[in-house]
């Protein structure tokens, strides 16, 4: 489990987080959602170390983040998977190697236990055989799906997502949100999902931070949201009159 | 306007000096950074080979057409004109001259290349990863720029006096016995030492500068060409005032 204690972070006089407190738990697929410029990728960005807060604290179980030694958050890091907007993969490097990386870097097994390894983590994102493709060859979809096969070669304890169905077509969006959430539950993980896609949320948001004015406006699972009465969330996820119209309908109101 | 312009050199500069401390950092995994070395070494030696040659070439041929078009006629012995091309090449052009243009050449493709990977993300990628991106980023640029430009300034120096006799004969402009003579008189091995320090701090300059205009470059592709044009403009800068130092110090 992830906890977020208090959170504040501001760029300038722009105050972007102004007190963040939630949990992410294990085992569930955990989705910061907003509107643009609501500090989704500020707050997830704090979560994995890339940004330090202004105030306030990230706690990986019982440690906390920031008050790690060099040794023990390196340590840490290597527990933690992450999956970028744009897949973020070395264009000179092919599939195998933008995944084998952290192999290289972290392990000792063998060039024959990596490649097994790349295969085997290939095979979980449906790309087995494209080993010696480089990124320039695949489509967005099949980067994002490198993307998340590079993040789990190492079995982290925390996924985290970026935005993982931006610039991907409906379809392919559901299969990676599937995927994600197939690997969440087979491996036991804790993910935390940056998204602003509302099929996203109906789909996989086991646990639901909205995020506005830099605060937590609402937090639950896809269920609560049907049933809720709650302006903000409801405003969010049916922002168009014509969903609006048909939750009142199927909700017989 | 100039206060502001002091203030912005002097807080670049503080940065670069604190990131290099944080480049120069020991290795998570040596094969991995070695791979990547030998990667570089390829692209920055091998891959400079074909323009350093042909620029070299014209460096010696004009040096000694224009010396000609000066000493010719006067009291100065033609073979003079072998070993003055020989002894600029050696302590001027082929460091001075050569490293500039792999300013451009190498220099802008290490910021682009960092500045794209900054942009798409990637450095965030290695960073969650762990990996100390500043020293991944520059150690094995720098290590090959270290051991591959020196290689090419020797090839230049050959080249451009190679260029400088054969404008000469084939010019018919003096025979090639002068160029020779010119070539083995006055020798003094020092300046090869000269030229070889020269090749390793402008290798240093051009490879750290650019590396560091490329990884801390903001978003869009206006911002990725300005670091690209203040990575060459820049270490050209750095080349030539090092070139000044060295020749002070060293001579």
């Amino acid at each position: 489990m992830i906890r977020a204690v208090d959170i504040k972070k501001s760029f300038g006089d722009k105050e972007v987080l102004r007190g963040i407190s939630s949990e992410f738990y294990k085992g569930k697929t955990n989705l910061i959602i907003g509107r643009s410029g609501a500090g989704k990728t500020v707050l997830l960005k704090i979560l994995v170390g890339l940004f330090r807060p202004d105030e306030g604290a990230v706690w990986y179980e019982n440690q906390c983040f920031f008050d790690l030694s060099k040794k023990e958050t390196q340590q840490l890091r290597m527990k933690i998977g992450m999956l970028f907007q744009g897949g973020a993969l070395f264009d000179s490097w092919n599939v195998e190697e933008n995944i084998r990386f952290p192999l290289d870097m972290y392990t000792n097994l063998t060039l024959g236990e990596k490649k097994k390894r790349v295969a085997e983590v290939l095979e979980k994102v449906e790309l087995s055989g494209v080993e010696p493709k480089y990124p320039s060859e695949l489509s967005g979809g099949m980067q994002k799906r490198v993307g998340i096969a590079r993040a789990i070669v190492l079995n982290p304890q925390y996924l985290f997502c970026d935005e993982p169905n931006s610039g991907l077509d409906p379809k392919t969006a559901i299969v990676i949100d599937k995927l994600i959430q197939d690997i969440t539950r087979h491996y036991n993980i804790t993910t935390v999902i940056n998204t602003h896609d509302m099929n996203s949320v109906m789909e996989i948001g086991d646990n639901i931070l909205l995020l506005k004015d830099g605060l937590v406006a609402w937090q639950g699972n896809k269920e609560q949201i049907i049933t809720s009465n709650d302006d903000t969330i409801l405003e969010f996820i049916f922002a168009s009159p014509f969903l609006k119209r048909l939750r009142k309908k199927a909700l017989g109101l | 306007m100039i206060g502001k312009l002091i203030y912005g050199l002097f807080f670049q500069l503080g940065q670069w000096v604190l990131w290099m401390n944080h480049a120069f950092s020991r290795p998570e995994k040596l094969k991995v950074y070695w791979r990547e070395t030998v990667r570089q070494m390829n692209e920055l030696g091998v891959g400079s080979l074909p323009v350093v040659i042909i620029i070299s070439v014209f460096f010696g041929a004009v040096t000694t057409v224009q010396f000609y078009y000066q000493i010719s006629g006067t009291f100065v012995p033609n073979y003079y004109i072998g070993y003055i091309v020989r002894d600029m090449t050696i302590i001027e052009l082929a460091p001075t001259f050569t490293c500039m243009l792999l300013a451009g050449k190498v220099g802008s493709n290490i910021a682009t290349e960092i500045g794209g990977m900054r942009q798409k993300e990637i450095i965030d990628a290695m960073e969650v990863m762990g990996v100390n991106t500043a020293a991944f980023l520059v150690l094995p640029r720098l290590v090959a720029a270290v051991f591959m430009i020196p290689l090419l300034v020797i090839l230049a120096a050959a080249i451009s006096i190679l260029g400088g006799y054969f404008a000469s004969v084939w010019g018919h402009l003096f025979t090639s016995s002068e160029f020779l003579q010119g070539l083995h008189s006055f020798f003094i091995p020092y300046n090869v030492y000269i030229m070889l320090v020269k090749a390793v701090t402008f290798a240093f300059l051009l490879t750290t500068i650019s590396a560091y205009q490329g990884y801390f470059v903001k978003s869009g592709s206006i911002e990725l060409g300005r670091a690209s044009t203040n990575a060459v403009v820049l270490s050209d800068v750095a080349i030539l005032v090092a070139d000044y130092i060295i020749a002070i110090l060293m001579t």
